[in-house]
């Protein structure tokens, strides 16, 4: 191979934890790939998975989303929401086979930012394996 | 006085939390300190323990906004010069020194810094590096302004030069300024004028002075950082080389008799642990050796991080305390000769580099000061107020915080100073009067324009610069649409460049401002207020995290970092175009509050909420008000404590103000900040009475840990520490009452139950409570043999002064490790420990007639409950989680909850008064307003896209959503959304978008991150 593939990442992360882990990561000099782009919102339970298609569709490598711990949401229960939206949007995505194994969700504390860069760190190799994604290309849209 | 105004004298973090404070409940301030800028100590550390934030990240945002704040006088170069009446009028003389700068015209552009001829040691940097005789003392200065050092400038001493003078465009240099002297009445004094270091040369063995490689803990601190003199190199100073080797040594100046002070200095070991965590961050090859007497990790996750620094770090903690330190001319290294205290002889090993772990002290300015306002000191120059409530002094109206009290951390510093501005406000006057409004511009009406869009990229130093380049993403944003400037910043959370940003939206006409920094989680509200002041929206701002995010996490890869940078910043360009101006609602405030818990914390709090005015509905979970204190008799120097308690006691349930409810719980609580409502459930009756209140102080304490370790629970022998204590006291059972006046052998054993897999903290106050009761045996019975086995002593601050003194009296500490503990044995009630002698070298035994164990704290199990009825969070051991453990230590992420006391983390009775005061003053800074601006991004519903189908209303947390069936659409109620967004996500017809987070500006933002796909 000429060049390393290098995957690109969307990550949507909650304000209270995630977005506060990957901050802990960065006060804490964690070094991971630069392969993300990070988009805050303020609870993972404001995530419309239309933003998961759109990044798909878009060619994007991977999307990670990223909220509390079960019962830690700063809005009680967002995080389950979540995870019930994911659930779903994930059988639809391999329904359609659109690459449902390039969706991640992820529970990251603000206290946890090892484990945000952890799991960059994860999804990055896991996506190398895995190789571009070429709906972009199949999909004229 | 018609109006309420404090002087806080001593404008580091301590007066600086002080004065914000009270600006929040209305009170005018005036700020004295001494040098020409606010910021203290803090200003010069470059992380802080134990979660590495950087030091000037939390500060410079308080620092801006005590410098924007209207209520707050800040007086620079000044001290105080007398102090005459007494409470509530005191009439001060403040003598302001000449600065040579006229303060109220320079717009700190620093070009005088550039042109000056003359390079002077920079105090800021402990003399490590050079700055001009015409300077802003540190980048982050407040005020930005610069002054003169008049000994040094060639004008003044010699009539030649004026070339500040002649370059500066406001003509504000003014070498013929006088000093001033400035009165000021006032109701209320609060001294905050910290401490100072041991000065290292006066323990010469050590070679500091002599080897340029010998640094104090200060000058290492400076060293570390991107601002300090090598831009955070750690090099060492004979050959500029990174170390290979480097040794702290610890107490240099603390626990001595000789020099220094005979206290521990509290702070550096944690300090050590923390620079040799950033040195392993900075070095990839380094090894670092801390010598120490104990390691005194007494704070909340502590522990944990002096293990992160050993197994993660590879940090070396050698029990030793160095002899001397001498160097060798060959390589200028240094030799540490030691004691390793384990019998054998005394062991030599080399370093490139030694850092002393110099200790605090009392400074001439607080003996001075104490002396002018007639307070006292303590015998070793701190001020003593009373044993259980610190904040006081022995002067009525003036109160004290910070590290002038006694060596303290920030946490504590920031909770004493919150502490003493609640009581120096509620002195005054029931609810403090209206506060002067922060007078921002109006705001500019930007319907019809087009985007304008000012873009700052912050270099911070060279946090960002060093791997970012700065430049190209300015230029990068220069090329897109609708950017009508763009620029770097060296810090852009300075005060300086909030008047760049400022002059720049008025010059340019901006309408939305991109600052590419940091976190907005710290550092958006700062923006906010300077869009604010030059008449824009707040919310036509988007923050760019190009530091915790890129600059920082890919130090490796510059070129990458950069190409991320680039497109964070124009995500932010693409949504701020998006943005719309808000307008939050404003709500009123309930002035009432509900204090959880009645315990010394709660109390203190309830009685403190009561004397501003308040009604406060003060719950309890037993009987009995009082706690875990109502087990408490003695204080350290034997005086009895339940008069303390008592009085409290009395003064709470006489207080007309407060509303008791014993054996009640809290069944239930809704609503937000100013307006919770909530039911009191009562056990006895199973009544439940409903209230409605604007801040709730959680005080729900802990409890001590049930144990079967070391036969309790099987020999009547072995007691908790709580129980020897109530016995000694002459209450309790008869049988353990007789036990304990014939004990000829008494055994203390420390840490049971703390400091283990279960439960990685330390208690933090049985060391305390093992030296105060052994004390008491021998008091009693001086012919008791007393020993007190340990894992390290933490007789933390001023404690150590009684650790002293029980080993004077012949108490014997016999230190053990976590992997051979003791073990107690009986042969028919007769009790045999059994331990490893250290120095001895091998195993004794001791025969005890009692055993005292130091059973550890554990968090209370109620915490769960509460923390979710709250939304509050709870740290992996239980004990609620602070907003931010440096600087927000008694306030939760959850605006209007606040804790103190043992629910927060073990602490003594003097920390939880502190603590509790804390409280008292930050829900003051709520319940003294009419009203408080609600959440700005809320959700907003289109109604012609709305079907009303409910399915936003069936998801919303905070039933905000209601749908209006005669319009057949879904209402929010503005005051209840939170802004979660939930609703957004969920509606099938994308009628209802979440303000500052619609579908579209994220879509933009989305498409930034597309391009680069
Ligand atoms: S706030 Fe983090 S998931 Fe809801």
């Amino acid at each position: 191979m000429s060049e390393e593939f290098e995957p690109k990442i969307i990550a949507f992360l909650c304000n209270w934890c995630s977005y506060a882990g990957a901050d802990l990561a960065g006060t804490s000099r964690m070094q991971y790939p630069p392969n993300v782009r990070i988009i805050r919102l303020m609870c993972s339970g404001g995530l419309d998975p239309l933003y998961v298609f759109r990044a798909l569709l878009a060619g994007c490598d991977g999307v990670l989303i990223g909220g509390c711990h079960p019962g830690d949401c700063h809005y009680t229960n967002g995080n389950y929401k979540a995870r019930r939206r994911v659930a779903v949007l994930k059988s639809i995505l391999k329904e359609l086979g659109m690459g449902h194994d390039r969706v991640w969700l992820r529970w990251i504390s603000a206290s946890e930012g090892s484990r945000f860069a952890e799991t960059i760190r994860e999804i990055v190799t896991d996506l190398k394996e895995k190789g571009p994604n070429t709906l972009a290309q199949s999909w004229a849209i | 006085m018609d109006h309420k105004q404090v002087m806080v004298i001593g404008g580091g973090i301590a007066g600086i939390q002080a004065s914000l404070d009270l600006a929040e409940m209305g009170v005018e301030v005036f700020l004295i300190e001494q040098q020409p800028s606010i910021g203290g100590r803090m200003a010069q550390l470059d992380k802080t323990f134990p979660t590495n934030d950087c030091a000037m990240c939390i500060l410079s945002p308080k620092l801006v906004e005590a410098g924007a704040n209207k209520n707050i006088h800040i007086i620079t170069n000044a001290e105080v010069q007398s102090v005459e009446g007494q409470a509530p009028s005191f009439y001060v003389k403040v003598l302001k020194h000449a600065r040579y700068v006229d303060e109220t015209r320079c717009t700190g552009c620093g070009i005088c810094m550039s042109k000056c001829p003359v390079r002077i040691p920079d105090q800021y940097n402990m003399g490590l590096s050079k700055t001009k005789c015409i300077r802003i003392p540190f980048p982050q200065a407040v005020p930005a302004v610069p002054v003169i050092s008049k000994e040094h400038c060639i004008y003044m001493q010699k009539g030649k030069c004026r070339i500040c003078e002649k370059f500066c465009e406001e003509k504000v240099i003014d070498y013929e300024q006088k000093d001033e002297l400035l009165d000021i009445e006032v109701g209320s004094i609060i001294l905050a004028v910290g401490s100072q270091e041991f000065d290292a040369k006066l323990k010469g063995e050590y070679s500091y002075g002599t080897s340029p490689n010998v640094l104090t803990s200060l000058e290492f601190e400076r060293m570390l950082s991107a601002s300090g003199p090598t831009q955070g190199h750690v090099l060492r100073p004979s050959d500029q080389k990174e170390p290979r080797r480097v040794a702290f040594l610890q107490c240099i100046g603390s626990r001595d008799m000789q020099a220094g002070g005979s206290f521990c200095s509290a702070i550096c070991c944690m300090q050590a642990a923390k620079d040799a965590i950033i040195m392993a961050e900075h070095l990839s090859n380094v090894d670092v050796s801390i010598f120490n007497m104990d390691i005194r990790a007494q704070g909340k996750d502590f522990d944990k991080f002096i293990t992160r620094a050993q197994t993660d770090y590879g940090a070396r903690f050698v029990r030793a305390r160095v002899s001397s330190v001498e160097i060798n001319p060959a390589n200028d290294n240094l030799r540490i000769r030691y004691d390793p205290n384990d019998g054998g002889p005394l062991r030599e090993e080399e370093f490139d580099m030694v850092v002393l772990s110099i200790g605090l002290q009392t400074s001439e300015q607080v003996r001075k000061l104490a002396a002018k306002l007639d307070i006292e000191l303590d015998e070793s120059g701190f001020v003593s107020g009373s044993p259980f409530d610190p904040v006081l002094t022995s002067r009525d109206g003036i109160f004290a915080c910070g590290t002038m009290t006694g060596p303290r951390d920030i946490p504590e510093t920031v909770m004493q100073a919150s502490g003493a501005a609640g009581a120096a406000a509620s002195l005054q006057a029931e609810l403090p009067e209206r506060r002067i409004k922060a007078d921002y511009p109006q705001q500019r009406d930007i319907r019809g324009e087009s985007p304008r869009v000012g873009v700052f990229i912050c270099k911070c130093g060279i946090n960002i610069a060093s791997t970012v380049d700065v430049p190209g993403v300015v230029e990068f944003a220069l090329g897109l649409p609708w950017v009508e400037h763009a620029q770097e910043l060296m810090f852009s959370c300075a005060g300086d460049s909030q008047r760049i940003i400022a002059e720049a939206i008025r010059d340019k006409n901006l309408n939305r401002v991109v600052v590419s920094a940091c976190t907005p989680r710290t550092h958006e509200s700062l923006f906010q207020g300077t869009l604010q002041s030059a008449g824009i929206n707040p919310y036509l701002f988007e923050f760019a995290n190009i530091r915790e995010h890129c600059s920082w996490v890919h130090q490796k890869e510059p070129d990458k970092a950069t190409e991320k940078a680039k497109v964070l910043t124009k995500m932010a360009i693409n949504k701020v175009i998006c943005l719309e101006p808000l307008s939050p609602k404003t709500m009123p405030v309930n002035h009432d509050a509900l204090v959880v818990g009645g315990g010394v914390a709660g109390l203190t709090a309830a009685l403190e909420l009561a004397n501003h005015g308040c009604k406060v509905h003060l719950v309890e979970r037993q009987e009995k008000f009082g706690g875990n204190f109502r087990d408490v008799h003695f204080t350290m120097d034997g005086q009895p404590s339940q008069e303390f308690l008592n009085a409290l006691i009395e003064k709470v349930t006489s207080n007309p103000n407060i509303h008791s409810y014993l054996n009640s719980d809290i069944a239930e609580v809704k609503g937000f900040v100013g307006n919770f409502k909530s039911k009191i459930h009562g056990n006895n009756n199973d009544e439940i009475t409903e209230i409605e209140h604007g801040a709730v102080i959680v005080a729900t304490g802990a409890s001590e840990l049930e144990t079967d370790e070391y036969l309790r629970g099987r020999e009547p022998g072995v007691v908790t520490l709580r129980e020897l204590e109530t016995a000694l006291a002459g209450c309790g059972t008869e049988e353990l009452k007789e036990k304990v006046n014939k004990a000829q052998s008494v055994v203390l054993i420390q840490c049971v139950g703390s400091r283990c897999d279960e439960r990685p903290y330390c208690s933090r106050i049985c060391c305390n409570k093992s030296i105060k009761n052994a004390l008491k045996l021998k008091e009693q019975n001086p012919d008791t043999n007393i020993y007190v086995l340990y894992r390290d002593i933490r007789a933390y601050g001023l404690h150590e002064l009684d650790y002293r003194q029980a080993r004077e009296k012949g108490i014997i500490f016999i230190r053990y490790q976590e992997d051979d503990k003791p073990v107690v044995t009986s042969e028919n009630g007769a009790l045999k420990v059994h331990i490893f002698e250290p120095t001895l070298r091998r195993k004794v035994l001791i025969e005890a007639d009692l055993i005292g164990l130091a059973v550890g704290i554990a968090a209370g199990s109620e915490n769960k409950v509460i923390s979710q009825m709250l939304k509050i969070p709870l740290n992996s051991e239980g004990f609620f989680l602070e907003a931010h453990v440096k600087l927000r230590p008694v306030d939760f992420a959850t605006d209007g909850v606040f804790v103190c006391g043992l629910a927060h983390y073990p602490k003594d009775v003097s920390e939880s008064v502190a603590q509790a005061r804390a409280a008292a003053a930050r829900a003051m800074t709520v319940l003294s307003k009419d009203t408080i601006e609600a959440e700005g991004k809320v959700s907003q519903v289109r109604a012609e896209c709305c079907a009303a189908c409910g399915a936003c209303v069936a998801v919303c947390p905070y039933a905000a959503i209601e749908i209006d069936e005669i319009n057949r659409v879904a209402v929010v109620n503005e005051s209840l959304c939170k802004g979660c967004g939930a609703c957004s996500a969920t509606c099938r017809s994308c009628a209802i978008d979440l303000r500052g987070f619609r579908d579209e500006q994220l879509v933009v933002a989305m498409e930034a991150i597309v391009e680069w796909l």
